[in-house]
């Protein structure tokens, strides 16, 4: 049996009341509660303080550059299929300096879950406003007000992912069940998760964030309704839908890879006269 | 009399330059001969001026030349541009109906109604296929051969048919019009030997290397690699991805390699620039990857189709922070497949990033190779970790240890927990800030280069011992610095090489004591400084004696290197 002792990680050195706390601790719950073992899960994250997550638990850690836990979440994957692999970001790394990744893990339908920490702010580098950042936002670095924000919900559901979801740090009990429906998910599965940062936030703060998200499951719509999806996602203001917003099966990117077919890349040994065979169309 | 002959066709892109050079080295090959050929084209689809040289020799060559014996002319330009390269005895052949107004001795001049026999056999496209018919026929060369090789392009059906009346049609009628000037050139032996280009050899020796994984994005020279791997990943265990952009294209080589699997990208100097802060994080996690850069001639995009060797000090620096990597540039086509299969094996017994520098001329370049012996392909994937023999819960991914090496274990493959980070780490790969942890961790990563430094081969000498001048180079201009030699030694100058194919770490002491020793020392190198030159300063305290440099984007031919050592005096 997984218990929470298995998940016991170094102590976080997170500001008291971080948000972080919610969302380490509905990851954990998932994990514990769908018995999967921290050598079977690689978590791969990114520069922020939603980077440190990994040292945080346990598991196969991959604490890699700013902006870049997708790729080598994608790659590690493709290496070993068995792997379930989570990326784990903060939203300056997710949707600034991983923009480009973001969207296309999304196109691709990699069968990773991608944890967005978002709390509309840099947190790291103390408090300049972040691509989510509501617009206005005034900082050390945007003296006039952030310009408009991204949407990833939206962003997510146009550019192909097949799983995207909303949590509340602030929920745990909600957060970990979209954290087991993603990892169970097969294909690029978004849960973006809005978290107070007690530090530099002081507009998007718990109670802002509290009074106004409200649970999807309450509503009914075809989740698969790529429409009814977009709609959703551009709800943003005096009431914020959390839940998950759009999912659907589509082709998964490693599926139509034939060398998977035979089992996990890293699983197979390596032998050099496999070349042979190639050699006869260069004589 | 030994037999070295050369061809060159030019037209624009999009008349099947390539083609119909790819075809004439093919069926030389076939035929029992060495091969050297290269391509020179534009960056656009149609239009413009390429050519294509393919040299013929029943003795091993490594260098295009500059003479040619017989140039097909597509267009006026290639008889404008080429014909100061023609020997006495040489021929253009061209078709005089559609390329009016040559001038020129007319003894040199073969007029043949190309397009017309395209059509006759059925596609005025296949113009070339005529002119490649005719080309042979002027040396008498077997056209048996040449119909194997096209139906073996063209498929045995109706294109293939068609190709080869084409063909035959401009055969016979040089046969008939012609009053042959050359010798007959005749096959050699059923002896038949690989026809690779440089990015090819590269492919095939990380396929035999084990590579599993690969993640690029389309650059010249290196797209064709990430082609080759895409079109071969259907019956082999290998996966290419087409990333996004080139800094995913490392960050999903490194994911795979730390999962466990070999895995390698391929770019440009540019698209390297993109990957640089990948190149840190694998000397920090210490995760082995591959990086094949196809140089050509920078900075930014410089000339996209075109050859250079300006990347050495880049790559040798690429990054802030100190950590090792290892730096290799294959000699010669044959070379890059075993320099490739070399780099995956350093790259997993030190855990670092092995950067492969070839270059334009070498990637898009062929060469006959002699039949790869696989037998001679070992697969060292370094210190792993056991559970078997230790205590999973107790694994340190970075495990301080006296030769810096810690082993690997693989995530999701047993029950240790593989952790590491680009952030300073501990032992066991958690994130810290501890002075004497990071003291500790720096120290044995750069340890790693000790045992790496031994590994590292004495460069290769060619011709007497002793000499008064040296030629020294690296890389892809081996071929031509070698024959160089040779043309210079036949005018009584007393003249040696000395050639790296491994640069870093770099092989001081054999540098040093060539260096030393000769009375003059020439780098040859294509780029605009003497980037070796600085190096072998840097590392030796030695100045070489003079720098011949070429950074048109051309490469060089072996008489360039003779005409210039000359001029210094050597």
């Amino acid at each position: 049996m997984v218990t929470v002792s298995d998940y016991a990680g170094l102590k976080p050195a997170w500001c008291p009341g971080c948000g972080n706390f919610g969302i380490l601790e509905a990851l954990n719950r998932a994990l514990i509660e769908m018995e999967i073992e921290p050598h079977q899960v690689l978590l791969v994250s990114g520069i922020g303080q939603a980077g440190k997550l990994p040292h945080y638990t346990r598991g196969n850690v991959f604490n890699s550059l700013h902006g870049r836990p997708v790729p080598p979440a994608i790659g590690a994957k493709i290496a070993n299929s068995e792997l379930i692999v989570i990326a784990v970001s903060g939203d300056g790394d997710a949707y600034g300096e991983g923009g480009n990744h973001f969207l296309h893990a999304a196109r691709r339908n990699n069968d990773i879950t991608y944890l967005v920490h978002d709390n509309q702010v840099y947190g790291l580098t103390k408090g300049q406003a972040s691509p989510t950042s509501d617009v206005g936002f005034i900082t050390k670095t945007t003296p006039y007000g952030a310009a408009s924000p991204v949407n990833p919900i939206a962003l997510a559901i146009v550019s192909g992912a097949s799983f995207v979801a909303r949590g509340f740090a602030g929920d745990v009990d909600h957060l970990s069940n979209l954290i087991k429906k993603g990892i169970t998910h097969r294909g690029f599965a978004l849960i973006d998760i809005l978290q107070p940062c007690v530090s530099f936030n002081h507009k998007n703060t718990f109670q802002w964030y509290q009074e106004r998200v409200y649970k999807l499951k309450d509503e009914r719509y075809d989740l698969s309704d790529k429409r009814a999806a977009l709609e959703k996602a551009l709800i943003w203001g005096e009431e914020i839908p959390i839940g998950i917003i759009y999912e659907e099966n589509l082709p998964v990117y490693e599926d139509q890879l034939p060398a998977l077919s035979e089992g996990s890349l890293v699983k197979q040994k390596i032998d050099p006269r496999r070349v042979e065979k190639l050699f006869s169309e260069f004589m | 009399m030994p037999i070295d002959f050369n061809f060159m066709v030019g037209g624009e892109a999009g008349q099947g330059v390539q083609s119909v050079g790819f075809l004439l080295a093919k069926v030389f090959a076939r035929g029992g001969y060495h091969v050297f050929a290269d391509q020179d084209y534009e960056s656009r689809v149609r239009g413009g001026h390429n050519f294509f040289r393919v040299r013929v020799s029943d003795g091993k060559v490594d260098a295009i030349a500059e003479d040619v014996d017989i140039l097909i002319a597509l267009n006026m330009d290639s008889i404008e541009l080429h014909q100061p390269n023609l020997v006495k005895q040489g021929i253009i052949i061209f078709d005089g109906e559609k390329i009016k107004g040559v001038s020129g001795d007319n003894g040199n001049l073969f007029s043949i109604p190309l397009e017309k026999m395209a059509e006759k056999a059925g596609d005025k496209l296949m113009i070339n296929t005529v002119a490649l018919g005719a080309a042979l026929s002027m040396v008498n060369y077997d056209l048996n051969i040449l119909n194997a090789v096209l139906v073996d392009r063209f498929g045995k059906g109706e294109i293939g048919d068609m190709n080869i009346v084409a063909a035959k049609a401009g055969y016979d009628y040089v046969q008939s019009e012609h009053k042959g000037k050359f010798r007959k050139i005749n096959p050699l032996s059923e002896d038949k030997r690989m026809l690779l280009t440089g990015n090819e050899a590269i492919s095939l020796g990380a396929i035999a290397a084990g590579c599993k994984f690969m993640a690029a994005y389309p650059m010249t020279p290196a797209s064709s690699i990430m082609e080759y791997m895409a079109a071969k990943s259907k019956g082999l265990d290998l996966v290419m991805v087409h990333a996004e952009d080139e800094i995913a294209a490392i960050n999903m080589s490194i994911g795979a390699a730390y999962a466990g699997v070999r895995a390698m990208t391929a770019t440009s100097g540019s698209g390297l620039c993109l990957m640089v802060e990948g190149i840190g994080l694998a000397g920090i996690t210490e995760t082995p990857v591959v990086i094949i850069d196809g140089q050509r001639p920078g900075p930014a995009v410089g000339l996209p189709t075109r050859t250079e060797q300006g990347d050495l000090q880049f790559v040798l620096h690429a990054h802030h922070g100190d950590f090792p990597r290892a730096v290799l540039a294959p000699a010669t086509i044959e070379d890059a497949f075993w320099v490739t299969v070399n780099a995956f094996n350093w790259a997993e017994k030190y855990q670092l990033p092995v950067i492969v520098l070839t270059d334009h001329h070498l990637a898009s370049s062929y060469a006959t190779v002699d039949r790869l012996d696989l037998s001679q392909v070992t697969i060292d994937r370094g210190m792993l970790f056991s559970e078997k023999e230790d205590e999973p819960l107790e694994y340190m991914r970075h495990r301080v240890t006296k030769s810096g090496i810690s082993p690997r274990a693989f995530p999701g493959l047993g029950k240790a927990l593989v952790v590491t980070d680009c952030d300073e780490h501990d032992e066991e790969g958690h994130l810290t800030e501890d002075a004497g942890e990071r003291t500790a961790q720096v120290q044995k990563r750069l340890r790693k280069l000790i045992p790496l430094e031994k590994e590292i081969g004495t460069p290769e000498k060619y011709g007497p011992k002793r000499a008064e001048t040296t030629l020294i180079g690296w890389g892809s201009t081996y071929g031509a610095i070698h024959e160089a030699v040779d043309i210079l030694r036949r005018e009584d100058a007393s003249v040696n090489m000395l050639h790296l194919n491994e640069l870093w770490p770099f092989p001081a002491k054999a540098v040093a004591d060539a260096v030393s020793k000769a009375r003059n020392s020439y780098v040859i190198e294509n780029n605009a400084t003497g980037q070796l030159a600085r190096l072998i300063k840097a590392e030796t305290g030695y100045a070489v004696s003079g720098r011949i440099l070429k950074y048109d984007g051309r490469p060089f031919t072996p008489a360039d290197i003779a005409q210039a050592v000359r001029k210094e005096g050597g």
